[in-house]
């Protein structure tokens, strides 16, 4: 049954996480950032989901972790996006780069 | 009935929020006169509520808990609710959308008393989560300006990738571990290096929030867009309720690798200490100039945290309390001035002693109190803190920090300098302040003063962190 090693997932994930990352950082549209930021957060609850299947098999911590983790994470985007959407009512625009009124 | 007495606090938030969300529903145009005075009605009985005793214990199998200190913490931070809630009339009675605004601070402080009494790490997260995303809605408060989008936007990106860094820790703890039971977890822990990657990305989630220096970026751009009293209730309340769960997870549940959180640490605050005086020097405007100082304060906390000693946590908790009455006390004035004159830099502050003694010597006692002299009460925080931290008996630190402390009277001074005694030409003309505002400030001078002449004070936080 368990065919595929841990440490295959474990692989998969810590791509993900690399490539929201890499998103975040290099993106200037903020819908493209919420987007990486989903990436980071499927990378962290496959990582939950494998441990849990894996190494830890007693118990369904793991497992409810990541079903909070995507409720919380659509909370978050919901919130993020209606900000977006009066950033665009203000600035005309959803770039991060435009929005550069306070500097240090 | 257990369950009663111990989430007093929470289920006496979750009531206020239940009664503001009918009153909205049942809404027939009343005004904001009204609603002001219901809510901070509300506030005063929960304020009230919160100061009575709670009994100790934990409910739902260990995923609540309640401590003393946690329970001295949440009563502090409903007191700073209730005085920012005062100051803030005169901006609320302009804004459209009081009832919203209440709900989101009044869900910001629920997630934080959670996060306050969390027993495991997804009630942390949770809780955590619980206290960020309305905080990015109220910074949005303003709904028709630029900067106040700008700083949601930052603050709600930000944060979000930060607790994907904190939940991708938390995976690691719980892959190496199997628990996410915050007492099992402390049995178990051990300095391998997935507990360590783990814990520190961990301590990414809780540095961003406090805006320790790597993860500071965000701070001061946010401070200056977000309303006023939002900025207020960000720098002190946000911080405070984190400052303890931080010590309660660095002594309580990471103690077995502290050799590890305390290089961490040590460098840390050595590098927020001199990058927030640095800054803090060269601003211009006033809420920038109080993001700066307030990150400087929070690379003290650390120093006074690595003492890992009951010490180390009585200091920092008693410079919660000087800390939060003096930056209430400092933005309650920037709020009124910026509310009615629209100024906000430290040269329209010129000359402002001469029209407004009041807002001025207000003013002026804070910023002595975040400087940390004598009279008031900073000083007395100062010096635990130091102390605290020497007990290891490393000095460098210590006199790093000290120097620091030297270097942040030049940017306090500069300010009392303009308020008191430069001359200016168009200063800021006679405000009348209400009374919420003049009440607010009173109490906050109040406290400055007696934290800092009182033993007492000192003595019973010394008590209630024997439990940690």
């Amino acid at each position: 049954m368990n065919s595929i090693p841990l440490i295959h997932f474990l692989i998969v994930s810590t791509a993900l996480f690399f490539i929201g990352v890499y998103g975040f950082f290099t993106r200037i549209n903020m819908i493209t950032m919420l987007m990486s930021i989903e990436l980071i957060l499927n990378s962290v609850n496959i990582n939950f989901v494998a441990f849990n299947k894996y190494l830890h098999p007693e118990s369904n911590d793991g497992l409810f972790f990541s079903l909070f983790i995507i409720a919380i994470a659509a909370a978050e985007a919901a919130v993020a996006i209606a900000i977006i959407i009066n950033l665009y009512r203000t600035h005309s625009t959803i770039d991060v780069e435009d929005a550069n009124e306070m500097k240090l | 009935m257990d369950l009663i007495l111990m989430m007093k606090n929470e289920l006496m938030l979750v009531f206020i929020i239940v009664i503001l969300l009918v009153m909205k529903v049942a809404d027939n145009g009343r005004s904001s006169g009204y609603w002001i005075g219901v809510i901070n009605v509300l506030l005063i009985v929960n304020c009230i509520i919160d100061w009575l005793p709670v009994s100790e214990g934990e409910l739902f199998g260990g995923v609540y808990k309640s401590y003393a200190l946690g329970n001295f913490g949440k009563s502090l931070l409903s007191t700073g609710t209730l005085l920012i809630s005062l100051f803030s009339t005169d901006w609320l009675k302009r804004c459209q959308h009081i009832a919203e605004f209440y709900l989101l601070m009044i869900s910001t402080l629920l997630g934080m008393f959670f996060m306050i009494s969390s027993g495991n790490l997804l009630m942390f997260y949770l809780s955590l989560e619980l206290s960020t995303i309305p905080l990015a809605a109220m910074c949005n408060f303003g709904l028709t300006e630029r900067k106040s989008g700008e700083a949601a936007m930052k603050l709600i990106l930000s944060s979000a990738f930060s607790s994907c860094l904190m939940l991708m820790g938390i995976s690691f703890l719980y892959g190496a571990s199997g628990t996410i039971n915050f007492e099992v977890l402390s049995i178990i822990v051990q300095e391998t290096p997935l507990y360590i990657m783990g814990f520190v990305l961990l301590f990414v989630g809780v540095a961003f929030k406090l805006s320790v220096v790597p993860f500071h970026l965000w701070t001061a751009d946010v401070y200056e867009g977000a309303p006023v009293p939002v900025t207020a209730f960000l720098s002190v309340i946000s911080k405070s309720a984190m400052i303890i769960v931080f010590s309660f997870l660095l002594y309580h549940v990471f103690g077995s690798l502290y050799n590890s959180w305390y290089l961490l640490l040590y460098v840390l605050s050595i590098v927020t200490m001199i990058t927030g005086n640095v800054f803090a020097i060269r601003q211009e405007n006033m809420k920038r100039f109080l993001a700066f100082s307030s990150i400087t304060q929070m690379g003290y906390i650390l120093v006074g945290i690595s003492g890992s000693s009951a010490e180390g946590v009585t200091s920092s908790v008693y410079f919660i309390v000087v800390y939060l009455f003096s930056n209430i006390a400092a933005f309650g004035v920037i709020s009124q001035i910026a509310e009615k004159s629209g100024k906000e830099t430290i040269s329209s502050y010129k000359g402002l002693a001469k029209h407004n003694p009041f807002l001025a010597w207000t003013m002026a006692i804070a910023l002595f109190s975040l400087a940390g002299i004598p009279p008031t009460a900073g000083f007395f925080g100062k010096i635990f803190l130091l102390k605290a931290g020497a007990s290891k008996g490393d000095l460098f630190l210590i006199t790093i920090a000290a120097l620091n402390m030297i270097v942040a009277l030049y940017y306090y001074l500069r300010v009392i300098r303009a308020m008191f005694m430069d001359e200016n030409e168009d200063s800021i003309p006679v405000l009348h302040s209400g009374a919420p505002l003049k009440v607010a400030l009173a109490i906050c001078l109040i406290g400055i003063l007696i934290t800092g002449f009182s033993g007492p004070v000192y003595e019973y936080i010394f008590t209630l962190s024997n439990g940690i």
